[in-house]
């Protein structure tokens, strides 16, 4: 050991210069293999790079530096899950009512941690650039970590409540989540370049912030201590996932000029996408938390129209416009929820959630947050709802919505200036016609009718009859096709599905914490534990 | 390196103890930063640039401080990042 005692100590190297070695250092030239037939797809686009080694991670994260903090996060992350599992957290929620869209996230937006895993390999493997490629890596490590830590993390709740434990079957067959899904598909089909635009930047950078910042919040604030451990521990992620989209962003402009007008495009296409995919979290931020944060337009106004603001200005030097379909976004941010909200509930026998329509309570938030809006064009709506509620005729619709060949959601959504006429766009191709529900979504239909026609729409399929499990006989005189659709996606029928009122996880529910169900209307069965005297809980029965 | 830019910045970090020093280095270094606390999360906005210096860290936090451990419980940013051993740096160039 003597001679290493006198050895000088080797200078420490600082970070640029780590990150130099254990980056770019580690990358060679191919000596027998043509660089075109090992990187196959990073043409095709029509992106020019001229030179890769320009890349760098502003963060400088290192594979070794990579190893030890993502092993600190997961082990604060799992301390808290233990702790949560061990004390019944699942009950400590505001009430059942949260749980709702637990159920929207486990089978709509995990799965889709687990496709951006897959998408982040395939670019780690064609980038040419060792930068980018290693940044790829971590990511789609990090993203089989969202997935992992959020399947574990809800399945305490799966243990307990409907609706939950056939996530990845549901997400392949459900009708409404081949919105999430076929968003993700879309993506991780194009060429590497349109990959990393779409995810990193439009979404991750532009508009996830929505999802994980008040959405989260929002979970700790209904006291979900589990949920918003794994947000945030994603978040910490994306926040790194974020700088790569907007790295790579300035890389592809400065590159070359060529590229200005393509980056454009995917933004103006990405942005619409992910913000029609987003508009789910406005119902969920607005309708499925009892104790509310902040409402959507408020989320819209900081997230979008002030960062995204930020954001834009700062890319003008390269020549880059806001995207085209921003105005609309804003035109409808006082809408998107309350329309999303009413689709939902009227098809509330072919979801895999329970609904209900707001208390007074939230519909007096509601009027507060949207003074412009809501009292005018659906208070009334729920108000009439609610009267056929309680006359014993309750409204659903029977049929299922027309969907958006683009973005897969029904055609809900109304026109910019006028909340009273629904959104319906059509184009030709090759002798047929199709449907979309936005100026938004026809652009990027027109742009490539070719990858869209080919979408599965399962609005359709069930329709022609293709969304039945074997056995079973669309003639038998017993045949109910709804009824046969949902088990098809994995919804058990009157039981994940319907009312929230009277459902199982309501009732449980009072069974389990003697606590209401939905804290705005008292309880709904004797299982709750009344504090009132008995002479009013008499009174109150008889009345 | 100045920037003209008042365009806001933000970074948002989880609400508890391993970020209460660095919260106070930020305050202590950003005159003009606004901490606005919401459930689980504080997002401080700051026109222009924000930056978090190493050295200021150690002093409210009493030992050695990596930057890179801010990682660990930060939510997310808005901002160009330039990140080097003793100084975190969130920046828009631009007006």
């Amino acid at each position: 050991m003597a001679a290493e005692g006198n050895a000088k100590p080797a200078k420490k190297l600082n970070l640029k210069e780590n990150y130099a070695l254990l980056t770019r250092g580690l990358g060679w030239e191919p000596s027998y293999e043509k660089k075109e037939d090992i990187f196959r797809t990073v043409d095709f686009e029509g992106v020019v790079i001229h030179d890769w080694d320009k890349w760098e991670d502003p963060f400088r994260l290192t594979m070794d530096a990579y190893w030890k903090y993502q092993g600190e996060k997961e082990r604060k992350l799992y301390a808290i899950v233990d702790a949560f599992q061990q004390h019944n957290g699942q009950f400590n929620v505001t009430d059942a009512r949260y749980v709702q869209a637990l159920k929207v996230f486990i089978n709509g937006i995990t799965e889709l941690e687990y496709d951006s895993h897959r998408g982040f390999n395939m670019l780690a493997r064609e980038f040419p650039g060792v930068g980018p490629r290693i940044a790829a890596q971590m990511q789609s490590l990090d993203e089989l970590r969202h997935a992992t830590t959020q399947i574990h993390t809800i399945s305490q709740y799966a243990k307990y409540f409907t609706g939950m434990n056939e996530f990845p079957y549901q997400f392949d067959r459900v009708w409404y989540l081949s919105i999430p899904k076929s968003f993700f598909e879309d993506a991780v089909t194009s060429g590497p370049f349109e990959f990393i635009v779409a995810i990193s930047f439009a979404f991750e950078y532009v508009l996830t912030n929505l999802a994980f910042m008040p959405w989260m919040s929002g979970a700790a604030f209904n006291g979900d201590m589990a949920t918003v451990s794994f947000g945030f521990s994603a978040q910490s992620d994306e926040a790194r996932h974020m700088t790569l989209g907007i790295e790579v962003i300035k890389f592809l402009l400065e590159q070359d000029p060529a590229n200005v007008p393509l980056v454009q495009k995917w933004i103006d296409k990405w942005f619409w996408r992910g913000y029609r995919l987003l508009s789910l979290l406005a119902t969920m931020m607005d309708y499925m938390l009892p104790k509310r944060v902040m409402a959507w337009n408020e989320a819209w106004e900081i997230y979008y129209e002030q960062n995204g603001g930020a954001l834009f200005a700062d890319l003008a030097r390269y020549g880059i416009k806001p995207p085209k379909r921003a105005p609309e976004t804003i035109a409808e941010k006082g809408h998107v929820a309350h329309q999303m909200w009413s689709v939902f509930y009227a098809n509330r026998d072919a979801v895999g959630f329970q609904m209900w329509l707001p208390s007074d309570e939230e519909m007096a938030w509601m009027s507060e947050k949207y003074p412009d809006t809501f009292d005018q064009f659906y208070r009334p709506r729920y108000e009439y709802w609610k009267a056929q509620e309680a006359a014993g005729t309750p409204f659903k619709n029977s049929t299922l919505p027309q969907l958006c060949q683009v973005c897969q959601w029904p055609c809900l959504f109304t026109e910019s200036g006028d909340p009273t006429t629904l959104s319906l766009r059509e184009s030709e191709y090759q002798g047929q016609t199709f449907h979309m529900c936005s100026d938004g979504c026809k652009d990027i239909f027109d742009d490539t009718p070719e990858k869209y026609v080919h979408a599965w729409l399962p609005v359709h399929q069930i329709y022609q009859g293709n969304c039945f499990l074997p056995g079973v006989d669309p003639t038998a005189p017993d045949f109910n096709p709804m009824y046969e659709a949902l088990r098809y996606m994995g919804i058990k029928p009157g039981v994940d599905n319907g009312d929230f009122k009277g459902s199982a996880d309501a009732t449980n529910w009072e069974k389990w914490t003697s606590r209401p169900a939905n804290i705005h209307e008292g309880a709904y069965t004797d299982a709750v534990r009344d504090t009132a005297s008995t002479a009013d809980v008499t009174a109150r029965k008889a009345g | 390196m100045a920037t003209t830019s008042t365009q806001p910045v933000f970074i948002a970090l989880q609400a508890n103890n391993d970020t209460l020093p660095i919260i106070d280095a930020i305050r202590q270094d950003n005159p003009n930063a606004i901490v606005h606390d919401y459930p689980a999360m504080v997002k401080i906005d700051c026109p222009g640039r924000l930056v978090i210096r190493r050295e200021t860290v150690e002093e409210h936090l009493g030992r050695d401080f990596d930057l890179r451990e801010i990682q660990i419980n930060m939510i997310s940013i808005a901002g160009n990042v330039d990140e080097s051993d003793d100084e975190f740096v969130l920046e828009w160039k631009t007006h």
